[in-house]
């Protein structure tokens, strides 16, 4: 039938439109971010604007690591997010494990006790848990946001769900052979378990490298901060200078686009998982 | 879960490989759930308590009763915050829902270069917030900004005439909505092609050959499909929506400054109380209120979940 086949090119047409429009509105403010960190800052705001500058001005990527400690900032949060991803990863592995395979007093009221906490929003406790941490002596140091972020009942909720799914039988087999259960866990569960380990090792990861009110509340030293909250003091303190703001920005976004763009197949997992399961 | 066979003898009391069992069990969760009571369960509790005392954190303690929410019925601010967080809720949360199941509609089709623009519309929401909001600030910048150069330019309306956007107190809502659709639709998205992918593709067939043209296909085939996913959907905004701080201070408020009348929400209007005036107990009655809403919420969706499930 030529009319549908005509139909057809039409629609897709529009479709293809759409999806122009789509990634043209997507992207637009990274390419300006992009752009303007190469200018100096009376030229960022010219119109009509060049979106490739005459003279691209690598100064700015040199100047910025003079104003502020960037270097400190990043590692400050490459350093945290990759404790918070490992305790979190361990604790609640080992903890899902008991979960999903061992049976034990009081299980369902542990477990029900998690489950209910994962609805609570930290929002509504953070004050409270600040008093403690305070008192803990935990305030303006690195300690109060590792224990803050790496006990989720969300990571157990995840682990478990994933290890239900692998047969009882398995670990049965195991225990016949004389395995203990730290052994089943790590020898079998933990290498079987890979898709949702890479789903929360991703989620856990940029999570913390893109928390904002945690670091806000513990860390005021400058040379605690993490690179959320530094940059938006560098902001602060040189509201005027738009290109050293966009060159900042630039290099702030760069860790978390190359680790996307390298595991962002277990991203769209994790999140359909999530959704799915509810 | 094994079955007790009928007529066997009940053991009394725990056997020495019970008791190993448990024990062996329990060192699986102790750690994870040490670090989980300390710092989650004992604050909640403590959220309790604080919530009826009046408290700086130095002098002592003293017990009000329900005196911060007597405080709290009169407070103006409090019911600003409230108020303004209702409404960005209201705009937020269709906004959101509607622009990420068309994008999943639309990225379901079998086009090319489907995969790249998936992650281009995801990609936002992985984006650090602190560098986008200071790009969405310059770009709506209402003076020399990008986007009222162009308005201007089109309209010929003095810069006086055009939207003042975040800076402004008709447009702010306006802008914190449309940034915070722009950042996060993709990841909703992300959940509504999870639950296209589950539709039986009978279902289609069928109503093709019924005759069905694409919008009746949509309308009777796929929205009813998806009912549970948006559902989801739904009550993981409202809740997200409720909690929302960062959004608004990275995009109204640099450095120190202050959230105003007409951009304060709940969760900023808990950390001030909290973090700036000192007030624990006071802040822990209004955190009192966002955990009530958002039980609300989840207990609503619970409820759903049932009647959906499976």
């Amino acid at each position: 039938m030529p009319g549908a086949k005509k139909h057809n090119y039409i629609a897709m047409t529009f479709i293809y439109i759409l999806l122009i429009l789509l990634a043209i509105t997507m992207l637009i403010p990274f390419a300006w971010m992009l752009s303007s960190s190469l200018k100096l800052s009376k030229d960022v705001f010219t119109f009509p604007m060049k979106w490739i500058p005459e003279e691209p001005r690598f100064q700015n990527f040199l100047d910025i690591w003079k104003k502020i400690p960037l270097g400190t900032f990043i590692f400050n949060t490459a350093k945290l997010s990759v404790i918070v991803t490992a305790l979190q990863l361990l604790t609640s592995s080992f903890a899902a494990y008991a979960f999903a395979k061992l049976k034990f007093k009081g299980k369902n009221a542990l477990f029900l006790g998690y489950i209910a906490t994962i609805a609570v929003p930290w929002q509504a406790y953070m004050v409270p848990q600040f008093i403690m941490m305070r008192h803990m002596g935990f305030n303006n140091t690195h300690m109060a946001i590792i224990c803050l972020q790496a006990f989720s009942a969300f990571g157990v909720f995840l682990m478990r769900q994933f290890y239900q799914s692998i047969p009882d039988d398995l670990c049965e087999a195991a225990r016949i052979d004389g395995l203990s259960e730290y052994g089943i866990w790590a020898r079998i569960m933990l290498p079987l378990s890979k898709p949702a380990i890479s789903t929360l090792v991703i989620f856990t990861f940029v999570n913390t490298w893109n928390d904002f009110l945690g670091p806000q509340i513990y860390l005021t030293k400058t040379e605690l901060k993490t690179i959320q909250i530094g940059l938006r003091m560098f902001i602060a303190q040189y509201s005027s200078e738009y290109g050293l703001i966009m060159a900042a920005s630039v290099v702030a976004l760069i860790p978390v686009v190359v680790i996307f763009l390298s595991l962002q197949k277990y991203f769209v997992q994790g999140v359909a998982s999530a959704g799915i399961k509810g | 879960m094994t079955a007790n066979i009928p007529g066997a003898p009940q053991k009394r009391g725990l056997s020495k490989k019970t008791i190993k069992e448990n024990l062996i069990a329990y060192s699986f969760i102790a750690p994870n759930f040490i670090g989980f009571a300390v710092f989650t369960l004992v604050p909640l509790g403590f959220s309790l308590v604080l919530s009826l005392l009046e408290w700086d954190g130095a002098n002592p303690m003293n017990f009000i009763g329900f005196g911060n929410f007597e405080h709290m019925f009169k407070d103006r601010q409090f019911w600003r915050a409230l108020l303004n967080t209702f409404v960005y809720t209201a705009g937020v949360v269709p906004a959101t829902l509607v622009s990420a199941l068309a994008l999943a509609i639309l990225l379901n089709q079998k086009v090319r270069g489907r995969n790249f623009f998936r992650t281009v519309a995801f990609f936002p929401y992985v984006a650090s917030l602190v560098a986008v909001a200071a790009v969405w600030n310059f770009i709506f910048s209402p003076s020399k900004g990008p986007v009222n150069n162009i308005l201007h330019a089109l309209t010929g309306l003095d810069f006086k005439a055009l939207p003042k956007w975040g800076a402004s107190k008709d447009w702010a809502m306006f802008t914190v909505i449309f940034f915070s659709v722009w950042k996060n639709m993709g990841y909703y998205m992300v959940i509504y092609l999870a639950g296209l992918q589950g539709v039986n593709p009978e279902l289609y067939e069928a109503a093709e050959l019924d005759g069905a043209n694409g919008w009746q296909k949509f309308r009777n085939v796929t929205v009813p499909q998806l009912v549970p996913t948006t559902f989801f959907v739904l009550m993981m905004l409202i809740i997200s929506s409720f909690k929302v701080y960062d959004i608004f201070i990275n995009l109204f408020a640099g450095g120190d400054n202050q959230l105003t009348d007409y951009t304060r929400v709940l969760v900023y209007q808990i950390y001030n109380t909290a973090f700036r005036s000192l007030s624990y107990g006071y802040a822990s009655a209004m955190a009192m209120v966002l955990f009530l809403i958002v039980l609300g919420i989840t207990l609503i969706q619970f409820r759903g979940e049932k009647k959906f499930g499976e």
